[in-house]
């Protein structure tokens, strides 16, 4: 008898967990992300958008459509220091441990931008990124960028962000931070090792598809 | 995760004394006899690679056109995306890419590349005691890598099927210009000498948790899309390779990972390591501490199996983590 109503039960159950989440956390992340707070952390949408799509002439990464864990995961090291950038680091340091989890959800369920970033580069180069992100470049002991960040390069889980849709000149800082030693975030170093197998024309190119591809929903 | 479970320290089946004495009197002659003689013995190692480097394989612009280049394409995506080929996929009875142990689509140096096994088949093999074509090889890929015996098809590719050819079109055709015959450098695996005081699956354990399970699962299940695309491949379990494999061998899975993982960190083709001899075979003994998919070459039961296929450096009938080793997952 019980086994029974608890099945019948878990149709409404499922329901609620799928339904909309209009909860507190929500509120406050979209508040943060309009408004900022009195602790320091100013409004994300001043440099990130109002559509969360960031900005590409000046190097800022689009958080819309992110995986949570893997913004929390940032803002929680720009806190720190262990991600060193100027700009983000009093914004992370303002925000507390509950403020990055809601602000990063927000972003997470916000629909990202559905065109592409763009990129000025020429064809050419854009399918020589193509061929470096889907096959690598073995030669040199390169693995492909879609090997860990995901078919189409469009994110695993908190530890590969997504990279189709995001500005060209962000993931060029990105590799020029992690070759330098200025980033070194990576789970076991290992976007470092390859960033530094790789040529600044390389980059370029790579950088070049994925901001010609659309944002999509993560495959994991 | 299991507490109670007693740490293995294996050491060698010879001393490491024994070992160097073996080596300095019999040198390579010893190696090479010994493969027609004894069962599930390894391949000679590739030699190193001279100041030419390694063998230069084509880019996938040379692929040709018409029926041939078609072929070459065909096999080439088999060998890739396995699970989403049309025909390769009934045959994989697994979560397993061909190219998971073959990096580089096939073509890393040290990584077992295509290129390499081209040329030195037809083949003496100790594994089934004959000689093998490329043809039967692949099919024994296909019988324990992807554990076909579980797949829709029920089994390995028949011979000389379509699927066989494409598939030998394109390892052909990544060969073009290697001499034959020839054990070319960056050929296999780079084979690890045992530590002499064996390896520690507790040790491995630490090894895999802080660096092999961010993309492998803790539970060594790896990663998959929703609709079955494979992200990263499963190490046990019985989505992994089954107890035939050659990666089940602790020595074998010592040499892979040490120049390929993890994946990015190592690089095969520079001959470069991220773990050291000793946390390679760790981490391979703590990989194949667990139960994964029966051997096809099953005897009825695990002691005679065993004793028939299993006199190698293995886990098989071992006991780990509070339970004997190689009953398989089904």
């Amino acid at each position: 008898m019980q086994r029974l109503h608890r099945l019948r039960t878990l149709p409404a159950l499922l329901f609620l967990a799928l339904a909309p989440v209009t909860t507190a956390a929500s509120d406050l992340g979209e508040q943060l992300a309009q408004q900022g707070n009195d602790k320091g952390a100013s409004a994300c949408t001043t440099c990130h958008g109002a559509d969360g799509g960031g900005n590409g002439p000046a190097g800022w990464p689009r958080l819309a459509g992110m995986n949570a864990d893997h913004l929390v995961k940032q803002l929680n090291d720009m806190a720190s220091g262990e991600r060193d950038n100027a700009t983000m680091n009093p914004i992370a340091k303002g925000l507390s441990a509950e403020e990055r989890r809601a602000v990063s959800e927000y972003y997470a369920e916000m629909e990202a931008p559905t065109e592409a970033p763009g990129t000025d580069a020429a064809q050419s180069v854009v399918e020589r990124g193509r061929a470096i992100a889907e096959q690598g470049l073995w030669r040199k002991g390169v693995p492909s960028c879609v090997a860990c960040h995901g078919p189409g390069g469009d994110g695993v889980g908190a530890d590969f962000p997504a990279l189709s849709g995001q500005h060209a000149s962000y993931i060029e800082n990105q590799f020029t931070a992690w070759q330098d030693g200025d980033r070194q975030n990576d789970p076991n170093e290992l976007m470092a090792s390859v960033a530094k197998r790789l040529t600044e024309e390389e980059i370029k190119a790579v950088a070049a598809w994925f901001a010609s591809q659309p944002a999509r929903p993560s495959a994991e | 995760m299991n507490k109670t479970h007693q740490d293995i320290i294996l050491p060698g089946r010879h001393t490491a004394l024994l070992l160097a004495a073996t080596l300095l009197v019999a040198g390579t002659a010893f190696a090479q006899d010994d493969e027609t003689l004894t069962k599930q013995v390894e391949l000679k190692e590739a030699p190193e690679a001279s100041g030419e480097g390694y063998f230069d394989y084509p880019g996938m612009d040379e692929i040709p056109e018409g029926q041939f280049g078609e072929a070459v394409r065909s096999g080439m995506e088999a060998f890739v995306n396995t699970l989403q080929h049309p025909e390769a996929k009934r045959h994989v009875g697994n979560g397993q890419n061909c190219a998971n142990c073959h990096l580089g689509g096939g073509m890393a140096a040290n990584s077992a590349p295509l290129w390499g096994a081209w040329g030195i088949y037809p083949k003496y093999r100790g594994k089934n005691d004959h000689v093998n074509t490329m043809d039967e090889r692949i099919r024994g890929c296909f019988t324990y890598s992807m554990n076909a015996g579980d797949s829709e098809a029920g089994g390995p590719p028949e011979p000389d099927s379509q699927l066989l050819k494409d598939m030998q079109s394109f390892m052909f055709w990544s060969a073009r210009g290697a001499p034959l015959g020839e054990n070319l450098p960056g050929r296999g695996y780079r084979s690890v000498e045992k530590p002499e005081d064996g390896y520690s699956i507790s040790r491995g354990k630490s090894i895999y948790e802080a660096q092999c399970a961010v993309c492998h699962s803790g539970d060594g299940s790896g990663k998959f899309t929703a609709d079955g695309k494979q992200i990263f491949p499963p190490l046990w379990g019985e989505k992994a390779f089954n107890w035939g494999a050659g990666m089940h061998r602790i020595n074998t899975a010592a040499g892979f990972i040490k120049y390929n993982m993890p994946l990015g960190k190592a690089n095969p083709v520079e001959k470069h390591a991220a773990l050291s001899d000793q946390e390679a075979w760790d981490v391979a003994a703590y990989m194949n501490s667990h139960e994964r998919p029966r051997d096809p070459r099953w005897e009825g039961d695990r002691t005679t199996t065993a004793e028939k296929w299993h006199d190698h450096e293995c886990l098989f009938n071992h006991k780990a983590h509070g339970q004997i080793l190689g009953e398989g997952t089904k």
